[in-house]
């Protein structure tokens, strides 16, 4: 079975919101219909956005650091909000594991959002029905777009490359290597919801340098003698 | 959580309509049994006919809560998993049944169509009461399971929250029974007042225990685990919204909680202690309108407690909204 799925590394990601935008863009152009801003130019601009990113400051000042955070439906592999929906309208693709929302059938009793710990579904306040990530599965599921261009817009738009998407169902998988070889973690799993998304945590890049390595033996630069030399005689004294 | 105003009328309204048609019920029983005297059949149609009309006035506050009321139809699919849909499908059940015990009543359609035992004589209302008993109990699991179902939400996690609606719909029912009986001035009215007294007491009970396993819950959740970042010092700086989203709208109260207090002493005063004490002074004084006032001060009470019921519940999704900027 395949489980489609973003994994998302939290070591590279720089917080400059181009997966947001570029989301908004292409998800509200889309045959879904617009995604709806409202104030955007005023005092509290509010909107549906499929995914959020967020910053958290971890540690005491100055010790600090800046983890910035891309929110999204994680399409969970035991998704709690679909079996509450009264309408059917949220469903699990059987195909490739993506959690949707038929938008037609959606009466907008926000049910499914009170049932997600991610808080990953937002009501559009214009058309009146629950919306969330799609994986852009317009996009990915189009045979006409080239194979490099058959992947989310957030995935396409990220300048660090922090976002990877694929099948983490096959391990050889570029998502399934990542989620093996560099930590990869789960959202909550306290909940047993077993998101689908995975995150990559951050990494400290340090180098471990020895004080004999910098006067080590073989050192090139190594200053061969530091002795001060007073007048005594020397080798370079002898006469051969 | 939110409290949405159409969910507030929508569990309080059907909670006093099923409550009054049991009690309905629970008088035809009594005079069955002989315990009561028998009433005319237009004091039990009466009475559930009003009964169906809060059951109404529920519904129709429901639809206030739906984005797309037009396709409210639809919710009856998935009655297989999902409790809001089996509550679409078992409120108008219970408005049918309440709907066909008033027409029978109202017709007398009581010629007694076999007998139990001795005496028991089994009429049309006898049995539709029984149909409709059965109905209206499945409503209130179905109402409560919405909330008692979603185990994100500790605080409404528990059978405390089926009990107390149980409870708190039955007593504010028999509360208008009693002030229905006091109404139009028959003697019922100590037999539903004391009824209500003791569903009162089961409420205050149940709801107090929801109180004091509330207190001391512990959430599973922390901003550790929403984000993954094992560090206890932890805050967040931007929430990718500055003028807030639905996550902010739908799961916050946005109140102070010196409100959340006040509301919360608010309706542990109007639904417990002064319907009770205005039950008992009617039955001393024998008043007509002591009842009434018991059954308007505890409604009431019952719209905050629904209100604080929302209020108390924090959602995990509101570890990822601490702070905008
Ligand atoms: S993240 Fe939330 S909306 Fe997405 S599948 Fe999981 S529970 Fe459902
Ligand atoms: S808001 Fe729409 S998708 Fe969510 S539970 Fe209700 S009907 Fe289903």
């Amino acid at each position: 079975m395949t489980q489609l799925a973003l994994v998302i590394d939290l070591n590279v990601c720089v917080g400059c919101h181009a997966c947001v935008t570029s989301c908004k863009e292409w998800n509200t152009s889309g045959w879904a219909g617009p995604m709806v801003d409202q104030n955007p130019y005023d005092g509290s601009p509010t909107g549906t956005f499929f995914n959020r990113v967020q910053t958290f400051e971890v540690g005491t000042f100055p010790n600090t650091e800046t983890v910035h955070f891309p929110k999204s439906c994680l399409h969970c592999e035991e998704p709690p909000c679909v079996p509450v929906c009264p309408t059917g309208a949220s469903y699990k693709r059987p195909d490739n594991g993506i959690v949707l929302v038929d938008y037609d059938k959606c009466i907008g009793c926000k049910y499914c959002s009170w049932a997600c710990p991610y808080g990953a579904r937002e009501v559009d306040e214009q058309q009146k029905v629950m919306k969330k990530c799609t994986l852009c599965i317009d996009r990915i599921t189009d045979a006409k777009l080239s194979e490099r261009d058959r992947k989310p817009a957030c995935v396409l738009a990220c300048p660090t490359s922090a976002r990877l998407f694929g099948d983490v169902h096959d391990a050889d998988s570029e998502v399934s290597v990542a989620i093996r070889e560099r930590g990869g973690y789960q959202l909550m799993p306290e909940w047993g919801t077993k998101p689908a998304n995975h995150y990559l945590p951050r990494q400290k890049i340090r180098i471990h340098i020895d004080q004999d390595e910098l006067t080590r033996v073989d050192n090139p630069l190594r200053r061969e003698d530091l002795t001060d030399y007073t007048g005594e005689e020397t080798l370079d004294d002898v006469a051969w | 959580m939110h409290p949405a105003f159409s969910v507030i009328f929508l569990t309080t309204l059907l909670g006093a309509g099923q409550g009054l048609y049991l009690a309905m019920v629970t008088g035809q029983l009594y005079a069955v049994a002989r315990f009561l005297p028998v009433q005319e059949d237009q004091f039990y149609a009466i009475g559930s006919l009003v009964a169906l009309v809060l059951l109404i006035a529920g519904l129709v506050a429901s639809f206030f809560h739906l984005g797309r009321p037009e396709r409210a139809w639809r919710a009856a699919a998935m009655w297989r998993t999902s409790w809001l849909s089996r509550e679409v499908i078992v409120l108008p059940i219970v408005m049918a049944l309440v709907f066909a015990y008033a027409v029978a009543h109202w017709m007398e359609w009581t010629t007694p169509l076999f007998q139990l035992g001795a005496a028991l004589q089994v009429d049309s209302t006898l049995l539709l009461g029984l149909l409709g008993t059965l109905a209206s109990l499945a409503l209130f699991v179905c109402t409560a399971m919405i909330y008692a179902g979603v185990k994100f939400l500790q605080e409404w996690h528990t059978p405390l929250t089926v009990s107390n609606f149980i409870f708190l719909g039955a007593a504010s029912g028999f509360m208008l029974a009693a002030a229905y009986s006091a109404y139009i001035g028959n003697p019922l009215v100590t037999f539903f007042g004391t009824w209500a007294v003791i569903l009162t007491l089961a409420g205050l009970a149940s709801r107090l225990a929801h109180l004091s396993r509330n207190a001391h819950l512990k959430h599973k959740s922390t901003v550790q685990t929403a984000i993954g970042v094992r560090h206890r010092v932890l805050f967040q700086k931007a929430q990718g919204a500055t003028g807030g989203s639905f996550n902010t709208r739908e799961f916050f109260h946005g109140q102070s909680q010196a409100v959340v207090d006040t509301v919360r002493y608010l309706y542990l005063i109007l639904v417990f202690p002064i319907p009770m004490l205005l039950i008992g002074a009617a039955y001393v004084t024998e008043s007509q309108s002591l009842p009434i006032a018991a059954f308007f001060a505890q409604f009431i009470g019952l719209l905050a407690e629904r209100w604080s019921f929302f209020a108390e519940a924090r959602h995990p999704q509101n570890l990822y909204y601490q702070s905008v900027a």
